[in-house]
C-alpha cells in the first residue's frame, strides 16, 4: 500500500495545483466511473502505479485528443459515439486458483473456439498452469491474456527468459524495463497521430510488451487472446514489440467477444520496431461480435497498427483475418526506413449482414531498394460493405523500391458492396509499383459443382471462399489457419440461399 | 433403379424436354444419343438438380426416392453422380481437400466413418495410378489449369472414389484422345455390377465400343424416339440421326 500512497503523491505533485480526485472512491475500486476526464487518466495511471513521466505522457495525449475531431473519411457510418458514456477502466475481481473457479461463461467461449483445456487454464490465469510444457507435441504458444483491461495471465515466461526474451504485460514492463518502454512507446505511433491513437495514448489500460534481444530467434509463437467481457467497457490495448538486430519473432493476436447489446468501442494501438536484419510476423484473427442481423450490438473497432522497419534488411509481415466487429477501421502499415527492408500485408476481411469494414495498409518506402507486397481479399455478403483503402508512398530517396498490390473482392448476393481505394504516390523514377484488382461473384456453376458432389450449400460457399483467400491463409501459422478457416465459414452462415 | 416418366422441363421459358420416358434397371448401362439441341445435357442437369431448370410435368424416382424433390447435395449423397461435360474450376481449393470433403459427405450419408487425410491419400493415389494421373494433381486447385483430358480424368477419379449407384456421364468422351477415352471407359467398366447403373450421354458411337451399353436410346426434340440394343448405336453411326428423326416425325 505504501507504493500506492507514493504514487498518489507523485501524481498529485505533477498535477496543476488544483488537482483532486474527481470522484469519491479511491483506487481500491475495480471500476472507474463512466466518462473521460483528466481525473480518469490520472486514476488509470495511479491504479497502475505508473511513474510520473508516463502520466505526463498520457495527459499530453489527452489534452491533444480534446483538440481533435472524429475522422469522417472512412466509408463507414455509425451514430456519434458518446465518449462520456463508457467505462475506461475495469479489472477482473481476482485471480483464480484452478479452472473450477473460472467463470463458466468464459470456459464456454473457449470451448467454442476449440482451445485445449491446458491452454484454457493458462488463458484463464490459473496459477502454475503454464509451468509445464503442453501435451500432444503441439507447437508451444506463449499466451499473455488480456481480459478486459488487465493482463491476468502471462505464461512461458521463464522459458522465454532463458533467451533473454521479454514477454509481459506492458503495465509490468513499465516497471521492470522502463528504459525500453520509454524509448519506444509512441516512437512509431505518436500520441497525436490520429483521433483514436490519441485516445488510446491517454487511457490505454494494458496490452503486451515484447522484446527480442540481438540475434535471438524466438522459440515459440507468442500469443494474446483479447476478450471484451465487461459491459460497456471500452478496450484500449497498447502493444509494443521490439525486435533487436538479427532477431525473429512471430506474434499471434486473436479475439472473441460474447453477445452484447450496446456498441462497444475498441481503439487499440500496436507498435512494432524492427532493427537491422530483424523480422516480425504479426498475425491477427479478429472475430469480435459483429452485431445481430440488423447490426445491433456489434463492436466498433478503430485500430492503429504500425511497424517501423528501422534497420537494414529488416522485415515486417502483417497478416489479418477480419471476420468480426460491426465496424472495422484498420490500416496496419509499414515505415520502410532501413535500406532493403521489406513490408508485407496479407488481409482477408469479411462483411456480412450490416457489417462495415474499411481496412487496408500503408507502405512508406523511405530506404533504398525497399520492397512491399500487399494482398487484400475482401468478401461482402448480406448487406455488408467492404472497402480496401491503401497507400503506397515512395519517397525520392527510395531508389529501386518496389511494390506489388493485389486487391480481390468477392461478392455474395446483390445487396452488398465492395470498394477499392488505392492511393499511389511515387516520387522516385527508379521505383516500380504494380497494382492489380479484381471483383467477382461466386458463380452458380461453382456452387452447383460442389453441391453435385454432396457438399451442402453453406459448405460449398465456405470452400469457395477459403479457396479465394488461400494466398492469405497460407501466411498464417498452422494453428491459426485452421481456426481462421472455420471462422470464415461461420461468418458467412446464412449468406446464401 | 431410375424411372423417368413423362418428364417435361424448360429453361428460361423454353421447353426442352417433352414427355421423356426412361427406365434404367439396377446394374444396367444405358446410352443416350442424339443431335445437338435434342435435350441431352438438360436431362443430365435436371437429374442432378441444377437450378434454373424448371420441371413442368412428370416424375423421376431413384430407388424409392422422389428425386425431383431433393436438393442437389441430397441426390449426390444418395448415390447420383454427374460427370460434367465442362468440369468447373475452383481457384484456391485443393483437389485433395475437395475430394475428401465430398467423399466424407457421401460416407456420412451412408452411415460410414469419415476417413482422415492419410487414409484418403492412400485411397486416392491407388485410383490415380490406374487413371494415369500424377500425384501433384491432388495438390493443385480443382480443375484450375487442367487440360481437357486431365479434367475428365479428374471427374473419373471422383466417380471412382464416390462409387455412386447411378452415374450420369455427360459427353465425357468429348475432346478425349483414344488413350484417355480408354481410361474413362475402364473406370466405368470397373464399377459395373448389380448395384451400379449409368446413363452415358454421347454424340458418338466410338465411346460405346469401350462401354458396351445394355440399351441405346435416341433423343430428339426432348423425347426418346427410338430404343434398341448396342447395335442401334452402330446403325446410327452408319445412317445418321436424320432417318430416325424423319421416321419419328
Amino acid at each position: 500500500m505504501a507504493a500506492v500512497t507514493e504514487t498518489i503523491e507523485a501524481v498529485q505533485s505533477v498535477a496543476d495545483g488544483g488537482y483532486k480526485w474527481g470522484f469519491e472512491t479511491d483506487i481500491e475500486m475495480d471500476f472507474a466511473p463512466k466518462g473521460l476526464s483528466e481525473d480518469i487518466v490520472r486514476f488509470i495511471s495511479a491504479k497502475k502505479k505508473e511513474p510520473a513521466w508516463l502520466l505526463e505522457w498520457r495527459l499530453k495525449a489527452y489534452r491533444h485528443w480534446l483538440t481533435m475531431e472524429v475522422p469522417h473519411w472512412a466509408a463507414v457510418s455509425h451514430p456519434p459515439i458518446d465518449f462520456q458514456d463508457a467505462y475506461y477502466y475495469a479489472a477482473p475481481k481476482q485471480g483464480p486458483k484452478s479452472l473450477d473457479e473460472v467463470d463458466p461463461e468464459l470456459l464456454k467461449t473457449y470451448a467454442k473456439l476449440g482451445i485445449p483445456l491446458k491452454e484454457q487454464a493458462i488463458l484463464a490465469g490459473v496459477e502454475g498452469a503454464g509451468d509445464s510444457p503442453s501435451e500432444g507435441g503441439r507447437m508451444p504458444i506463449a499466451v499473455d491474456a488480456v481480459f478486459d483491461s488487465v493482463s491476468v495471465a502471462t505464461s512461458y515466461k521463464e522459458r522465454l527468459a532463458k533467451d533473454g526474451i521479454i514477454f509481459c504485460a506492458i503495465s509490468e514492463a513499465v516497471h521492470t524495463h522502463p528504459e525500453l518502454v520509454r524509448e519506444y512507446l509512441g516512437s512509431v505511433v505518436p500520441q497525436g497521430d490520429n483521433y483514436y491513437a490519441a485516445l488510446n495514448s491517454a487511457v490505454f489500460t494494458d496490452g503486451s510488451f515484447v522484446y527480442i534481444p540481438k540475434g535471438v530467434r524466438c522459440p515459440m509463437e507468442l500469443s494474446t487472446y483479447f476478450r471484451i467481457n465487461a459491459k460497456s467497457t471500452g478496450q484500449f490495448e497498447r502493444t509494443l514489440i521490439i525486435a533487436d538486430e538479427g532477431s525473429t519473432v512471430s506474434y499471434l493476436e486473436g479475439c472473441t467477444a460474447p453477445m452484447r447489446d450496446e456498441n462497444q468501442l475498441h481503439a487499440a494501438v500496436v507498435e512494432l520496431v524492427a532493427l537491422d536484419d530483424a523480422s516480425i510476423k504479426y498475425s491477427t484473427v479478429q472475430n469480435w461480435y459483429p452485431g445481430d442481423a440488423e447490426g445491433k450490438g456489434g463492436i466498433y473497432n478503430f485500430v492503429t497498427k504500425r511497424a517501423a522497419c528501422r534497420g537494414k534488411r529488416s522485415k515486417v509481415s502483417w497478416t489479418q483475418v477480419e471476420t468480426g466487429s460491426a465496424i472495422t477501421w484498420k490500416y496496419p502499415s509499414c515505415l520502410l526506413i532501413g535500406d532493403d527492408s521489406v513490408g508485407e500485408f496479407y488481409s482477408v476481411a469479411i462483411t456480412n449482414n450490416r457489417q462495415q469494414a474499411d481496412t487496408g495498409t500503408k507502405m512508406f518506402h523511405i530506404g533504398q531498394r525497399t520492397r512491399s507486397t500487399i494482398v487484400s481479399k475482401g468478401i461482402s455478403a448480406g448487406r455488408g460493405q467492404n472497402t480496401y483503402r491503401g497507400l503506397v508512398k515512395i519517397s525520392p530517396k527510395a531508389s529501386g523500391a518496389r511494390n506489388f498490390t493485389q486487391c480481390d473482392s468477392l461478392l455474395i448476393g446483390d445487396q452488398c458492396g465492395a470498394h477499392t481505394v488505392p492511393y499511389i504516390e511515387n516520387r522516385c523514377m527508379t521505383a516500380k509499383v504494380e497494382h492489380e484488382a479484381t471483383t467477382s461473384r461466386i458463380a452458380e456453376d461453382q456452387l452447383f459443382y460442389c453441391r453435385s458432389r454432396g457438399l451442402s450449400q453453406e459448405d460449398a460457399v465456405g470452400m469457395i471462399v477459403n479457396g479465394f483467400c488461400r494466398e492469405v491463409l497460407k501466411e498464417l501459422p498452422m494453428e491459426f489457419a485452421v481456426e481462421a478457416q472455420k471462422l470464415l465459414q461461420i461468418s458467412l452462415e446464412g449468406s446464401v440461399g | 433403379m431410375l424411372k423417368i416418366e413423362n418428364l417435361h422441363a424448360s429453361i428460361d421459358g423454353k421447353q426442352i424436354l417433352n414427355g421423356l420416358n426412361l427406365t434404367i434397371p439396377a446394374g444396367e448401362i444405358h446410352a443416350i444419343m442424339g443431335p445437338n439441341g435434342s435435350g441431352k445435357s438438360t436431362l443430365s442437369y435436371v437429374l442432378a438438380g441444377r437450378e434454373g431448370y424448371e420441371v413442368t410435368e412428370g416424375s423421376v424416382t431413384f430407388g424409392d426416392l422422389d428425386l425431383l424433390a431433393m436438393e442437389p447435395e441430397e441426390r449426390a449423397v444418395a448415390g447420383v453422380f454427374l460427370a460434367f461435360q465442362a468440369p468447373v474450376e475452383l481457384p484456391g481449393v485443393g483437389n485433395a481437400n475437395f475430394l475428401r470433403t465430398a467423399l466424407n459427405a457421401v460416407r456420412r450419408a451412408k452411415g460410414e466413418a469419415e476417413i482422415d487425410a492419410i487414409q484418403f491419400l492412400k485411397l486416392a493415389r491407388a485410383r490415380m495410378k490406374v487413371l494415369n494421373m500424377p500425384d501433384d494433381m491432388l495438390k493443385r486447385p480443382v480443375n484450375v489449369g487442367f487440360s481437357g483430358g486431365e479434367k475428365k480424368r479428374n471427374e473419373m477419379l471422383q466417380m471412382a472414389l464416390l462409387s455412386p449407384k447411378l452415374a450420369l456421364l455427360d459427353e465425357t468422351d468429348s475432346g478425349l484422345d483414344i488413350d484417355a477415352l480408354k481410361l474413362v471407359s475402364d473406370t466405368v467398366n470397373s464399377l459395373r455390377g448389380p448395384a451400379f447403373s449409368a446413363l452415358v450421354i454421347t454424340h458418338y458411337q466410338r465411346l460405346l465400343n469401350h462401354i458396351v451399353p445394355d440399351r441405346v436410346h435416341v433423343l430428339s426434340a426432348g423425347r426418346i424416339v427410338k430404343s434398341g440394343g448396342p447395335e442401334l448405336a452402330q446403325e446410327l453411326e452408319a445412317s445418321g440421326y436424320g432417318a430416325i428423326q424423319a421416321a419419328a416425325a
